[in-house]
């Protein structure tokens, strides 16, 4: 099979996949019990799409995420107790909690970043890609976004330019079947949104955004496009949001049926079932109950690093400049 | 010294970045093989190639946005958005990206940027390519705003807007890029945030930027017929704002004149003015005035619109409202 990842490869994204459900649902029960601050948005069910296309990506290439990208900060390799602590507006977060979880950024790991303005990562993407081109070191971007996004008019401009300079960008548009609220259905007269790619001169392929494997597969064929100078990529992973918007997030808009026809299809326990077939259940159980306990650890550690001090403030509006241009990906 | 065209010393000011730092890029409508509709990037696709002086498609929000992607990982962009009313659709940009990301993301980003853009009324443009937009770019933190009248100015803001760490909305008007002044050769540099006096006076401060700075001055000439002695201060920069070199000038006239081209509700000369009454308000002898454009959208006829927008007669005729 052509691109197929490693078995070390498909652990790993098990194993992620595990961390971003956790992470996710321990998110919902601290918010039951009032201990979260402002809305939380999960990707139940979405887990393969964002943890199979980072995947592929090195450490000094550039991910831009979404309000709802727990898993490709997960993917991109970020440090999880940093995360939380960041979700819990600690100190000791990515951002020292000054951007909460829709915000987050890493410039070790080149997410750059989080971004809770729809549509808002796609512009910057492209001038990422521009500057990445303009090095000529092979780095790529991708651009995550959803089904909501791609209404927008940024993401008609940026497929546009993108497409016009060959940027080494890759558009990974997780279509959940929701934006917000309303299905895609009373959002665009196509449902095949991969097939825009073609009038902007671009490949666009669909994919099974609940199979980790076919996700890899098809970011794989397309990171190696743009590194190699042969432009973007429009990759519409098909998927299915399982839990509300956010945690603010009423309900009563997916029906029963929906949500039923999707359950089946989940990510994990098809790529558990992958996992038995090769390792045995025992090993495949273990490497669960691990990432669950990793996520376990990571909480009790971050809810009790510090709150910041106001003196954090004292920076003001502006920067100095403090970091060069190269130190971008310094992890890898 | 020799003298520029205020168009002439902004293209002297990028030619010069451009060649002492490849990082400097141009982003821009119609600014490669043409030079620009207001001929400020003339001849330097020529010099510096296609890669560094970008035709974009008419996308102003993703050009923006593309800035601040672009500054992000090293490169130095400035982006011209053609007139200042285009500015909203870069809003999104400015303020949601541009302006937060160095501070939100704690310090793990700089984004220099330049967005250099002109607005302004006076050569009947109509409504959509008239406006003074300064005051809602102003209102953001992590911008910074520069607005220069003369040419010197104009390079040397350009260049120190380039080289600064953070994104810069660089504010130009239609009317003075033909207007010409002594610009020093070489590299010559104005500091962000400050202002300057350009006239001193004894009776009255008269607070301009951009081209209202001519008008304040030819107003001061003909009040100076009447006996009175007007100072005129140039802002220059509108965030970060000079307050104290405003201040000490309120301090010895009494009396303030803020003009704006800027729509007069809520419009930067309100901020102006409320920074004078805070700092020196047992200092004033009257109400700090303000004048700005009228609060109508520009009209095209000649008449029309020169009734709506700031010039020297309404300053003199503002100073001699208080008798």
């Amino acid at each position: 099979m052509t691109n197929a990842p490693s078995q070390d490869e498909l652990v790993e994204m098990f194993r992620r996949m595990v961390i971003v459900r956790r992470l996710e649902e321990k998110l919902g029960d601290l918010h039951k019990q009032g201990r979260t601050r402002g809305p939380i948005h999960r990707c139940d069910g979405q887990e393969a799409a964002g943890i199979g296309a980072t995947a592929v990506l090195g450490t000094d290439d550039v991910a831009t995420s979404t309000h709802r990208g727990h898993a490709h900060y997960i993917g991109k390799g970020l440090d999880l107790r940093r995360v939380v602590a960041e979700i819990f507006g600690r100190a000791t977060g990515y951002c020292r909690g000054r951007a909460g979880h829709m915000l987050i950024a890493d410039r070790a790991t080149g997410m750059l970043g989080g971004n809770a303005i729809v549509g808002g990562g796609m512009p910057i993407a492209v001038g990422q890609a521009l500057a990445l081109k303009a090095q000529g070191r092979g780095r790529v971007v991708a651009t995550f976004f959803g089904d909501g996004a791609a209404q927008t008019g940024v993401c008609h401009e940026s497929m546009n330019m993108a497409a016009l300079w060959k940027l080494p960008l890759v558009f990974f548009c997780e279509h959940n079947q929701y934006g917000l609220t309303v299905h895609a259905r009373f959002q665009s007269s196509i449902e095949d949104l991969h097939r825009r790619a073609a009038g902007y001169g671009m490949p666009g392929v669909a994919v099974d955004g609940n199979d980790v494997v076919a996700v890899y597969r098809a970011m794989r064929e397309a990171v190696a496009r743009a590194r190699d100078g042969g432009g973007p990529t429009f990759i519409e992973a098909k998927t299915y949001r399982m839990t509300g918007f956010s945690t603010s997030d009423m309900g009563g808009y997916q029906s029963g049926e929906e949500m039923e026809a999707w359950r089946p299809k989940d990510p994990i326990a098809r790529t558990r079932a992958l996992l038995e077939r090769d390792l045995g259940a025992e090993r495949t159980a273990a490497l669960a109950a691990e990432a669950g306990e990793m996520v376990e650890r990571a909480f009790e550690q971050a809810l009790s690093d510090p709150m910041p001090g106001i003196e954090d403030l004292a920076d003001g509006e502006y920067g100095a400049g403090e970091y060069g241009a190269d130190d971008y990906g310094s992890a890898a | 010294m020799r003298r520029l065209r205020y168009a002439e010393a902004l293209n002297e000011a990028l030619r010069e970045e451009m060649r002492a730092d490849p990082s400097v890029v141009l982003y821009g409508e119609d600014i490669g093989i043409y030079g620009g509709v207001f001929k400020v990037t003339r001849a330097l696709q020529e010099e510096f190639g296609a890669e560094r002086v970008v035709d974009t498609p008419i996308s102003e929000q993703t050009m923006t946005g593309m800035g601040v992607g672009a500054a992000m990982m090293g490169l130095r962009p400035v982006i011209e958005i053609m007139y200042a009313d285009f500015l909203p659709l870069c809003l999104d940009a400015l303020a949601n990206q541009a302006s937060i990301l160095h501070f939100v993301w704690a310090g793990q980003v700089s984004v220099p940027m330049v967005l250099r853009t002109q607005g302004g009324g006076g050569a009947g443009a109509g409504a959509q390519h008239s406006k003074s937009l300064e005051a809602m770019v102003s209102h953001i933190p992590g911008l910074k705003v520069v607005s220069p009248v003369f040419p010197a100015d104009a390079k040397g803001l350009l260049k120190a807007a380039i080289r600064d760490p953070n994104p810069v909305v660089f504010l130009e008007h239609k009317l003075l890029y033909n207007t010409t002044g002594e610009v020093p050769e070489g590299d010559h540099t104005v500091e962000i945030g400050k202002a300057a006096v350009v006239r001193e006076g004894s009776d009255v401060t008269l607070v301009a930027n951009s081209r209202m700075v001519l008008e304040a001055l030819k107003a001061a000439d003909t009040l100076a017929g009447s006996g009175i002695s007007c100072e005129v201060v140039d802002l220059r920069s509108l965030r970060p704002l000079d307050t104290a070199t405003i201040v000490a000038s309120v301090k010895k006239t009494s009396r303030a004149v803020v003009v704006n081209e800027g729509w007069r509700f809520g419009g930067f000369g309100a901020e102006v003015a409320a920074q004078i009454s805070e700092a020196a308000f047992e200092y004033l002898d009257a109400p700090v005035a303000r004048i700005g454009t009228h609060d109508l959208p520009i009209p095209y006829s000649e008449p029309l619109e020169a009734a709506v927008v700031p010039s020297a007669a309404s300053i003199v005729e503002a100073v001699r409202a208080w008798g």
